[in-house]
């Protein structure tokens, strides 16, 4: 027996509007029952994308398939995708068991099965017994939840979100990040998620697409699209990171030693990414992989240490930080600063030395240079 | 701010609403009232009696005409609605930017001209040798001339002409404020163009569709010159009869009675479209 | 049925005819009225007897253009008088109304608030009917009782005045209340806290505020004035307001220079209309 096909394929597909390339030849597939988010900034195509998807857009060229059929020119209301709105899009005219029966009422289910479907569907989000009450009356994480019950009571192959938690609040937001991923696992339905906050992505999916002008930067699980950016936008816009302008000075093996404009010296690993000497680069250097050490002691296997200055304390609970201005540079850099103890007692103006690994860091070819 | 002085800035205020109100509205309609409970037993003289609304029921063409008129003006509140909601639909749902305001602002412009000049266009084109009379005589469709005024269609055409508007405007306003991704979850959730206009478009639309057919029927129910000039010397219509008891045959007692019985028909509308729909007054009126 | 819903192509352009239909059957009637006011002929119908201005400036009969036509340019002269002590009237009361409805609470508000909108679905006839009885009833006591005449209280350009009034100023109510409640109070508060009085304030901040409103107001009340003919109808005396002369020549059998005083009317109404709505829209 063949394994089941993945419940989203999209094949190269393209949407232009007039002139401008909304979305551009983007492929990815998504198996059954795992979480996979889009991530990119507003204005990147990810909304036009997930709106093709649902059947509001049709593609200029390319194909979807859902469970290994093709949709295009299938109307929104033949598809087998269910959407949750921005705005939810609940009705207002109508009350909370309308609502979630809505679906059902087209396919002309009996009004006893809508019933008892509605109530089961209520009960999973963990909302019992709401059905008589009116849109208006429900908080908004409540208004969540039925906008993904009214869809799910659907049993969709494939529930599209679009930015559902942009509405609400930060607490609530985190709240819901754990909510979602939750009720994806009971339901075990394939999510389509679309997001501009790195947070929701990294926190629910199973598998991030890094989207940039239309087009997919990257696709991997978080951990390897934070750890291991493909390009110089996803490290960028993944996560926090020091950048820095360079040129390479020497190649050694996988070793690059990189003059900054400002004159600083440093070793950064790039494997199998063949610079030359000469070549100008970005560099990416995450927060958390800078640690800082009382003295210039042990400038072990290659690492990078240099004294600076503390020209802020940035304290934020567990994402505290610290700007660092490099003596003998100028460049000011971040640093997180672990709530740990060991540098509780640190202020502006003191002196520090920062360390870090040579393999921590990112490298990419500065754009436009050769 | 001592409190005398503002209680003085807000009787002055009181002053000229209760001033109108009571002086313009509410005295005349109870004079109005008193007038049709009068009975004319000598010159000048009079004692109260039901007389005059006992002539409106013992005279057939008097509560027939008043029929007559209710049911023209339903007729023509439900042509207006069902030709007005696909224009108003057009308008708030399906153009954008500079071709939504030049539609609507061409809706509205009918509307600041007067009536009485409208009446007249449709005159010159109804009429025996009038345009389109004229127009289907040379294309060879009829053979003579032809009369379209003076009939019933040609009061409903002005009726449903003078009054779409009122019918338009409201519901572009209600329409517009319709978020399209509900429509759109209506779809997205399997439902078909008509299940999506009937359970999602509609119950939205209602506050204007209500305040719509309110306006518009009582346009029509008190309209003079519509029937009167469309209509011809036998339009029937209610208002007609109104006016010829006031300044034709000076009974004023049995005019008040006509009006009267006008009023309390037009109130009892609005009343239970009000009642029907589960809206007041207040904010059906204060949105236009 | 919203771009972004795909709908059959067949259904799309039937609907774009039905609504190209829609707006012939709109302008159909005000262009056959503005068309036959150049038609060289004593009816205005077909057929077509060559372009004239004769029915503007025109000055020999029966070609006696509106320029030259005594009763028409009175009848517009009465309207204009008319029209004028409405407007100024109307917006008077309506600004006070808007002040006591959008800045005072007291008991019995809600109850005037739906008086104040009750003229709006009264028929025009029975409002002149009303005020036509009410008015003679009170000359014919004051009469009776006093030997005096009362002229103003029969039908005649006071009552016109009146009768329109009392409907016209629901408008003017709504439309500067509507902005009113869109004025920030701490704007008002301001001025007070920098030393201007109760009275200083509202006429150097909240009024220039208003004015968009009052203005708009007022053209709406003109064209409402000047249009009007329902409840004139019931109230007119031996001066006729232009609708009323017009209405008097129609019935005797019209000629192109009822066009002419038409087209004149469309051109002004929807200029006034256009301004009214600028007026509105631009200071929002």
């Amino acid at each position: 027996m063949l394994p089941a096909p993945p419940d989203l394929i999209c094949r190269d597909i393209t949407k232009h509007f007039d002139a401008f390339r909304a979305v551009d030849h983007v492929n990815f597939e998504v198996p059954q029952g795992s979480f996979f988010s889009i991530l990119g900034p507003s204005g990147c195509g990810k909304t036009t994308l997930l709106r093709m998807i649902a059947g509001f857009q049709e593609p200029t060229s390319g194909d979807l398939l859902i469970k290994g059929k093709s949709v295009i020119g299938v109307p929104p209301n033949r598809r087998p995708v269910s959407m949750v709105f921005q705005h939810l899009a609940l009705f207002p005219t109508m009350n909370i068991g309308d609502n979630v029966g809505f679906g059902l009422r087209q396919r002309g289910v009996a009004r006893a099965e809508i019933r008892r479907r509605v109530d089961d569907v209520l009960d999973r989000v963990g909302l019992p017994g709401v059905s008589a009450r009116r849109v208006d009356q429900l908080s908004g994480g409540q208004k969540q939840r039925v906008a993904i019950a009214r869809c799910m009571v659907l049993e969709p192959d494939v529930l599209l979100l679009d930015e559902p938690l942009g509405a609400l609040d930060q607490k609530l937001r985190e709240h819901m990040k754990v909510e979602l991923k939750s009720l994806q696992a009971a339901f075990n339905t394939t999510f389509v998620y679309i997001t501009h906050d790195q947070s929701e992505a990294l926190v629910m999916s199973d598998n991030v697409a890094v989207m940039n002008k239309g087009q997919f930067e990257q696709i991997g699980p978080p951990q390897e699209v934070y750890h291991r950016p493909a390009t110089a936008f996803v490290a960028g816009f993944v996560g926090d990171a020091n950048t820095f302008e360079a040129k390479v000075t020497a190649v050694n093996g996988s070793m690059l030693t990189l003059a900054t404009q400002t004159g600083a010296q440093m070793n950064v690993s790039a494997p199998q990414s063949g610079f030359d000497t000469g070549q100008r680069v970005d560099v990416f250097l995450r927060p958390e992989a800078i640690e800082l050490v009382a003295s210039d002691m042990a400038a072990q296997n290659g690492d990078n240490i240099s004294p600076g200055t503390v020209t802020s304390v940035l304290f934020n609970g567990a994402n505290s930080a610290l700007t660092v201005r490099d003596t003998a540079t100028g460049a000011m850099i971040n640093v997180a600063l672990p709530q740990t103890g060991a540098f509780a007692g640190i202020g502006t103006g003191d002196t520090v030395y920062t360390r870090w690994d040579p393999t921590k860091a990112r490298c990419y070819a500065a754009p436009g240079v050769k | 701010m001592s409190s005398d002085a503002s209680r003085l800035g807000f009787y002055l205020l009181l002053a000229p609403i209760l001033l109108w109100l009571v002086v313009l509205i509410i005295l005349p309609h109870v004079g109005l009232f008193v007038v049709s409970i009068s009975e004319k037993i000598g010159p000048r003289e009079y004692e109260i009696g039901m007389g005059n609304y006992a002539a409106f029921f013992q005279e057939p063409l008097f509560w027939r005409t008043f029929a007559r008129t209710a049911i023209m003006s339903i007729l023509a509140t439900a042509l207006t609605l069902i030709l007005g909601f696909p224009i108003a639909y057009y308008i708030a749902k399906l153009t954008q930017g500079r071709t939504k305001t030049t539609l609507f602002l061409m809706c509205m412009i009918p509307f600041w001209v007067s009536e009485l000049v409208r009446t007249f266009g449709w005159m010159i084109l109804l009429r025996e040798t009038g345009v389109i009379s004229n127009g289907l005589q040379a294309l060879g469709l009829v053979s003579g001339p032809v009369e379209f005024l003076y009939n019933d269609a040609a009061i409903m055409v002005g009726l449903v002409y003078t009054s779409i508007l009122f019918m338009v405007v409201p519901l572009v306003t209600t329409l517009d404020s319709l978020d399209n991704s509900l429509i759109e979850a209506g779809y997205d959730l399997g439902g078909s163009s008509t299940a999506v206009m009937r359970e999602i478009v509609i119950p939205h639309a209602m506050p204007g569709i209500v305040s719509g057919c309110i306006v518009v029927f009582m346009l029509s129910l008190g309209n003079y010159l519509t029937p009167i000039l469309l209509g011809g010397k036998d339009s029937l219509w209610f208002t007609g009869m109104i006016y010829t008891q006031f300044i034709t045959r000076f009974n004023w007692e049995l005019g008040s009675a006509f009006g009267f019985l006008l009023l309390i028909l037009s109130s009892l509308v609005v009343f239970l479209g009000l009642k029907l729909s589960g809206q007041s007054l207040s904010e059906t009126m204060g949105r236009s | 049925m919203i771009p972004t819903v795909p709908q059959p192509v067949f259904a799309k352009w039937c609907y774009r005819a039905y609504v190209v239909a829609f707006f012939i059957y709109l302008a159909l009637p005000l262009t056959v009225v503005g068309v036959f006011a150049f038609n060289n002929s004593v009816f205005p119908s077909l057929p077509w007897e060559g372009f004239t201005l004769a029915w503007f400036f025109g000055t020999e009969a029966p070609y006696i253009g509106v320029f030259h036509e005594r009763s028409i340019l009175r009848a517009i002269g009465t309207s204009a008088v008319v029209a004028l002590w409405v407007s100024g009237l109307a917006v008077t009361v309506g600004t006070c109304n808007a002040f006591l409805f959008v800045r005072h609470e007291f008991r019995g508000k809600a109850f005037l608030y739906i008086l104040m909108l009750l003229p709006l679905i009264i028929p025009g006839v029975i409002l002149g009917i009303s005020i036509l009885v009410f008015s003679s009833s009170i000359a014919n006591t004051l009469e009776d009782a006093t030997g005096l005449w009362f002229d103003g209280l029969r039908p005649g350009l006071i009552l016109v005045i009146l009768g329109q009034f009392s409907f016209i100023t629901t408008f003017a109510t709504l439309v500067i209340s509507a902005r009113l409640q869109k004025f920030d109070p701490s704007l008002e508060e301001a001025a007070l806290n920098l030393g201007a009085s109760q009275w200083g304030a509202i006429r150097q901040i909240t009024l220039p505020f208003l004015l968009p409103a009052i203005v708009a107001s007022a053209v709406v009340s003109i064209l409402m004035s000047f249009e009007n003919f329902n409840t004139t109808l019931m109230l007119v005396g031996s001066d006729s307001p232009l609708t009323i002369a017009m209405f008097d020549k129609l019935k005797q059998g019209s000629t192109p220079v009822l066009n002419a005083v038409s087209l004149l009317l469309i051109a002004v109404s929807a200029a006034l209309g256009l301004i009214s709505l600028l007026f509105q829209s631009n200071k929002q």
